[in-house]
């Protein structure tokens, strides 16, 4: 690059992650500059939006918590001439409150860690460090990941910047607000059931759920370990890709890491026009017939499918279809047992996940009321555990630890645990089968656009919306989530981004990825940014 | 008022007394307006996640693990770990080198 952008500059442009690191990379710009303009881009946007729990501008916390003395680093090391070596050089990035950050508070959404300050860094977060990336803040979240707006936030909601009076999908709203609002230009959320991907989804950005062992586990909040998965959120499919091929691959200090070697991510988003200019010509995307039924997810009276986001899932079809994919009909048919059977198992796993919070080892203690345990028989040990789960757990952590609970007690074992875990192996059968006739699956992410807060208050009906993506972690697979279109609701009148779900086979990031870059080459709908990020919002 | 939620129960999936059981098990103290609200979502989430019953899982093993592998071995040598001071920072109350938790023998004194 001979002239600098302006808008990498700024801090404030919408350029790709791959100029800013150039730009940083080769001292047009600072990572000390850029970081900066991102606080500031914080300062006076988010009181709107409410992404972040903490920004981490506290010079005084030392360099691990402050940003602008990370970025400092990160200067000192390009004048040393090891930018090369930094393949994030310079790049902002918030981290979904989730992954544990030495220095800077971790609280998962939750009351019962508010203050807690983890001594040591996710291996997620030590990866990007290396990489770079300055660590500006911990982003918004449904307590413990458990949620579909981000209302179960503990402290404050977070908001769409599309549309401030709706949600921006949860369980990692924070993240995918704030990247669509280009508080940051990247975001690492989790997904236990579609918690990057919906998010993603609803507010217009790309968000990945890379396949389970992937990326490490290490540092981070479990709410029901065999589901969940660290990935990133981005604009650009390319981003995304940059991203994952710094946080991933093997981790010992994560059992269940996969050890295989990752392939070149950004390499297989590279333009690579095929016979014809058909880039795509070969690939066979699988349709799932039981995911396109009208009103399906409807068991009780949940908003199924709507047709806007129907409409644009199709063009995108089409669009592919154009650029010589092949669309077949694939059955996943024990798709309407998913959400049911993901609700036990993960239920169950953070039941027994979050026994931890106890009050003994971090987090926040209510204390004991000596003559009412003493009334109540019961030991002065046992009366604080429940007074202090009772105190700073939020409802809906205290339903899904009650339903998990109440699924491995002894007499029910059998008829929900276990029976969920095997209908889990017929999912995975399914998916087999789809798989051998076709390379990947493309589905809606969210049936749904964007609702307004405090719309929807029904636990199961919330729960249903999931229908796309939870069939995924169950599986173990990877999920892609890309903007496809917008649309205007029925009770609104702003327009609203639709997302569009690519599926894998396991370790298939490099396939999903290719598909989602060229798609994002064909189209522009990522390119579009909200009222709030061209700095046209309304006061 | 008792009564009427007890009555109402009858209906329910889960009975209020099935609740209170499973709060005892999850270390939670719940409102008896919580144990009425809590009996009544897990009953409609339950009955939804009757589906399950229809499928036919007859010699379908579970799956505990989405990626299936064996568990992997380390050497056997001692790493860094965090010393004892940075275990304890996060801790409600420590005193030298421990934790401490009410009494567990006696109620109600906090020990």
């Amino acid at each position: 690059m001979s002239t600098v952008d302006p808008k990498v500059t700024s801090g404030l442009g919408w350029a790709r992650l791959s100029e800013l690191v150039s730009a940083v990379q080769s001292r047009q710009t600072s990572a000390v500059e850029v970081t900066q303009a991102y606080l500031d881009r914080i300062a006076a946007d988010d009181a709107r939006l409410g992404c972040f729990l903490r920004v981490a501008h506290h010079a005084d916390d030392g360099p691990a918590v402050s940003a602008l003395a990370q970025a400092a680093s990160v200067d000192a090391a390009i004048a040393a001439g090891q930018g090369d070596s930094l393949p994030l050089a310079g790049v902002p990035v918030g981290l979904k409150d989730v992954l544990c950050t030495r220095g800077l508070a971790t609280t998962a959404g939750s009351q019962i860690l508010a203050g807690w300050v983890p001594p040591y860094d996710a291996t997620v977060v030590s990866r990007l460090r290396s990489a770079g990336a300055i660590v500006v803040g911990k982003l918004n979240m449904d307590e413990f990941a458990m949620g579909s707006s981000n209302e179960n936030s503990a402290f404050f909601p977070c908001r769409n910047p599309w549309d401030v009076t709706r949600v921006p999908g949860g369980s990692s709203g924070g993240a995918a607000a704030a990247v669509a609002a280009d508080l940051v230009p990247l975001a690492m959320g989790s997904d236990t059931g579609g918690s990057i991907r919906q998010p993603a989804a609803l507010c217009g950005v790309v968000g990945l759920k890379p396949t389970y062992g992937r990326v490490s586990r290490y540092g981070v909040v479990a709410f029901a370990s065999s589901l969940d998965q660290i990935g990133p959120l981005a604009r650009s499919v390319e981003d995304v890709a940059r991203a994952l091929q710094v946080i991933g691959g093997h981790d010992p200090h994560d059992a269940t890491s996969v050890s295989s070697p990752q392939p070149d991510y950004l390499s297989a988003c590279a333009d690579r026009p095929g016979p014809a200019g058909s880039s795509l010509r070969g690939l066979r995307i699988g349709l799932p017939r039981e995911y396109f039924v009208a009103g399906n997810p409807d068991a009780a009276g949940a908003s199924g499918l709507d047709p806007q986001v129907a409409a644009a899932v199709q063009q995108a079809l089409d669009e592919l279809r154009r650029h010589g994919a092949e669309l077949v009909d694939v059955s996943l048919p024990h798709t309407e047992y998913a959400i049911a059977a993901y609700y036990f198992i993960a239920t169950a796993e953070a039941s027994s996940n979050l026994a931890r919070y106890d009050g003994v080892r971090y987090g926040l203690r209510k204390s004991v009321s000596k003559g009412e345990a003493q009334a109540a028989g019961r030991s002065a040990l046992f009366d604080m555990y429940c007074r202090t789960r009772a105190a700073y757990f939020g409802p809906e952590v205290k339903r899904r630890i009650l339903l998990g609970t109440y699924v491995l007690r002894s007499g029910y074992y059998d008829a929900y645990y276990r029976r969920a875990s095997q209908v889990r192996t017929l999912i995975r059968r399914d998916f087999d089968q789809a798989f051998s006739r076709c390379d990947l699956i493309c589905t809606p992410t969210s049936p749904v656009l964007a609702f307004r807060s405090g719309e929807r208050s029904d636990p199961l009906a919330m729960y249903l919306a999931d229908i796309y993506t939870i069939s995924c972690n169950l599986a173990g697979l990877p999920g892609l989530s890309l903007p496809c279109g917008f649309a205007t609701p029925l009770d609104g009148n702003m327009p609203l981004p639709i997302g569009l779900q690519l599926l894998g086979p396991t370790l298939s990031e490099a396939l999903l990825l290719r598909v989602g870059a060229a798609y994002q080459r064909m189209t522009d709908w990522h390119t579009r940014r909200c009222p709030l990020a061209m700095g046209k919002a309304a006061q | 008022m008792a009564r009427s939620i007890e009555n109402s129960a009858a209906q329910l999936a889960i009975a209020p007394d099935e609740v209170r059981t499973t709060a005892e098990l999850a270390r939670l103290y719940l409102s008896p307006d919580e144990v009425e609200r809590t009996a009544s979502e897990l009953s409609r989430i339950l009955e939804y996640a009757a589906t399950l019953k229809r499928v036919d899982v007859t010699g379908v093993e579970p799956t505990v693990h989405a990626v299936p592998q064996d568990s992997p071995l380390r050497d056997d040598v001692v790493g860094p770990h965090d010393d004892l001071a940075t275990a304890l920072r996060g801790a409600p109350l420590s005193q030298d080198r421990y934790f401490v938790v009410p009494a567990i023998f006696e109620t109600g004194d906090e020990g």
